[in-house]
């Protein structure tokens, strides 16, 4: 499902003493089946966003389409279920949002909502419990006697149960220690190309921005400032440096070790791997020289 | 030296509801010198955060003892001990009790009885510390991460600690409040020599402490400076901790045929190295 975004404009309370623009002529579109990420300061608008991908908030100006369906301020609640179905959110701290009394029935409390018979569902749960490497007999554990790792996986769990086509995941590792992250990290990627989800990443990392994404959306203060590929966006350092962004480390550490050489390296390096073939590269040449 | 505090053959074991018991900390001892920094690291249920609930007396250990100031810790000096220990936990939004930052800070001076008129100046001091002075009469709420741990942080210096405990106080926090919250606990250690403990996964907050603590199932599994304890970049990777940035990617250069002399786990270590090995000849 492609997902597009037209001027699109918001103001938190609007039409009151309290009313405070978030949102400013945000203009983007993510195709069916891309990897995006959005990334900006705090308070750049991120979050606001994205609770404009799937009708929690519906913009006070301009249009957001989803698939077919197109969100604008007049848009009914009720318009809105179909585009429920289909985009998950991975919330930040998930887990706050676990309730049930075992990890099973909090699975398959999602896709049971979506009028899901039960037993597919409690089917679903299981496969979900070894897709995200959790040991078999959680499920019949409250998810409160769970460590923060696991009980962000059940979490996560719940959100992938009623198949969305969409996947929006906002900040899914914080927290996490960094074997926790890199595992949520790949989990993600893997589904993303295996299920052929529309993934949109929202993330202070722009090592994971640099190293998974398509496409990078880069937002400040309410607006879209930049669309690009990674390549393009993690260019222009200084560019980014208004939007008080930083670079990925890699493409950091390929700017230093371009200023020792005094040459360019060539292509950006997206990650680790990269920047070591470029240098290894480049340190050959000279040698030869 | 002055010891501050000591874990002498300290275990703890949990036990769940339905019977099956684990130990979370297993024969672990070390101690803390006066004004050092201190960095405490392991993968999520190595053990971390019972240490820290031990040290604030929340827990007591089956065998073993922790003392604090040279006491043992127990049921009566509790109380004493933790008054000359700050600690600030991970989530920002869990510890404000105060409806100004001012109020919140003077929050434990008031629970203590200090007179007002040292309250006061107190506040300042301890706000200007963390570089939060300008924010007196600020909601917390409308305050970003990194400004509400900072005044979590001025809230415990404000009862002149002795120690001060960071349970994870980063890991909340986006990248920009993360680098606030390590400036002013590393401007603050430079400048009043205050003993640091901190949990962390933040390996800029590891480099920057005197020395790591690196757990693992409840055992401690390795103790040194961080330059000694990332030597040994495979056996923290297999425990799922992370190395630094230079640290990796010295090893991908060497993969890729790029000799490169000793251990560094700066950027700018790492590029002066590659320009002394290869240039500067």
């Amino acid at each position: 499902m492609d997902i597009s975004l037209q001027q699109v404009g918001y103001s938190y309370a609007k039409g009151t003493p309290f009313e405070k623009r978030a949102l400013f002529e945000v203009n983007a579109s993510i195709e069916s089946g891309s990897y995006t990420a959005v990334i900006g300061h705090t308070g750049s608008g991120k979050s606001t966003l994205l609770l404009h991908l799937n009708g929690l908030l519906k913009p006070t100006e301009g249009v957001v389409r989803i698939g077919n369906v197109s969100i604008t301020a007049d848009t009914k609640a009720k318009e809105l279920k179909e585009i429920r179905r289909n985009v998950g959110i991975v919330f930040q701290f998930p887990e706050h949002q676990l309730f049930e009394e075992t990890v099973e029935k909090d699975i398959m409390f999602g896709p049971m909502n979506f009028g899901v018979p039960a037993e597919e569902a409690r089917q679903r749960a299981h496969e979900l419990i070894k897709l995200l490497g959790l040991p078999e007999d959680v499920a019949q554990k409250s998810p409160f006697d769970l460590s923060g790792g696991q009980m962000r996986r059940v979490a996560i769990a719940g959100v992938l149960a009623f198949k969305p086509s969409i996947l929006i995941l906002d900040e899914p590792t914080a927290g996490l220690d960094p074997r926790g992250r890199k595992e949520i990290m790949e989990l993600f990627n893997k589904l993303h190309k295996e299920e052929g989800l529309t993934t949109i990443l929202v993330t202070h990392s722009m090592e994971d921005a640099a190293m998974y994404a398509d496409q990078v959306l880069v937002m400040h203060e309410g607006r879209s400032v930049i669309v690009g590929t990674p390549e393009e966006v993690f260019a222009d350092a200084e560019r980014l440096k208004s939007f008080r962004l930083g670079l990925p480390r890699s493409v950091a550490f390929q700017r230093d070790f371009e200023k020792l050489i005094g040459r360019p390296l060539g292509r950006l390096a997206l990650t680790e791997g990269q920047l070591a073939s470029s240098i290894a590269a480049a340190l050959k040449e000279e040698g030869e020289r | 030296m002055k010891e501050i505090l000591s874990l002498d053959h300290v275990s703890y074991t949990y036990e769940s509801e339905d019977g099956e018991s684990r130990k979370a900390i297993d024969d672990v001892s070390f101690t803390v010198w006066d004004g050092e920094w201190i960095a405490i690291v392991g993968h999520n249920g190595s053990g971390k955060s019972t240490l820290a609930k031990m040290m604030i007396g929340l827990l007591f250990p089956e065998e073993g003892s922790v003392n604090v100031f040279l006491e043992k810790l127990d049921a009566e000096n509790i109380w004493d001990i933790r008054s000359r220990i700050g600690i600030v936990f991970q989530n920002p939004d869990n510890q404000f009790v105060g409806s100004t930052v001012q109020d919140d800070v003077a929050f434990a001076l008031e629970n203590n009885g200090v007179p007002f008129e040292q309250m006061v100046p107190r506040v300042h001091e301890s706000l200007a510390q963390v570089n939060m002075a300008g924010f007196l009469d600020h909601e917390p709420h409308h305050l970003s991460g990194g400004q509400k741990q900072r005044v979590a942080i001025a809230g415990a210096l404000a009862m002149q600690p002795k120690l001060l405990i960071l349970d994870e106080a980063t890991s909340m926090l986006d990248p920009q409040g993360r680098d606030e919250v390590i400036k002013v606990v590393d401007d603050l250690k430079r400048t009043t020599g205050l003993t640091v403990i901190s949990i962390t996964h933040d390996l800029e907050e590891v480099l920057l402490a005197d020395k790591v603590i690196v757990m693992n199932d409840g055992k401690l599994m390795l103790t040194g400076k961080p330059e000694e304890i990332f030597a040994h970049g495979e056996e923290l990777e297999a425990i799922g901790l992370d190395l630094p940035f230079a640290s990796r990617l010295s090893r991908y250069l060497r993969q890729a045929g790029v000799e490169i002399q000793g251990e560094h786990t700066t950027e700018e270590e790492l590029v002066n190295e590659l320009w002394t090995s290869h240039f500067n000849k």
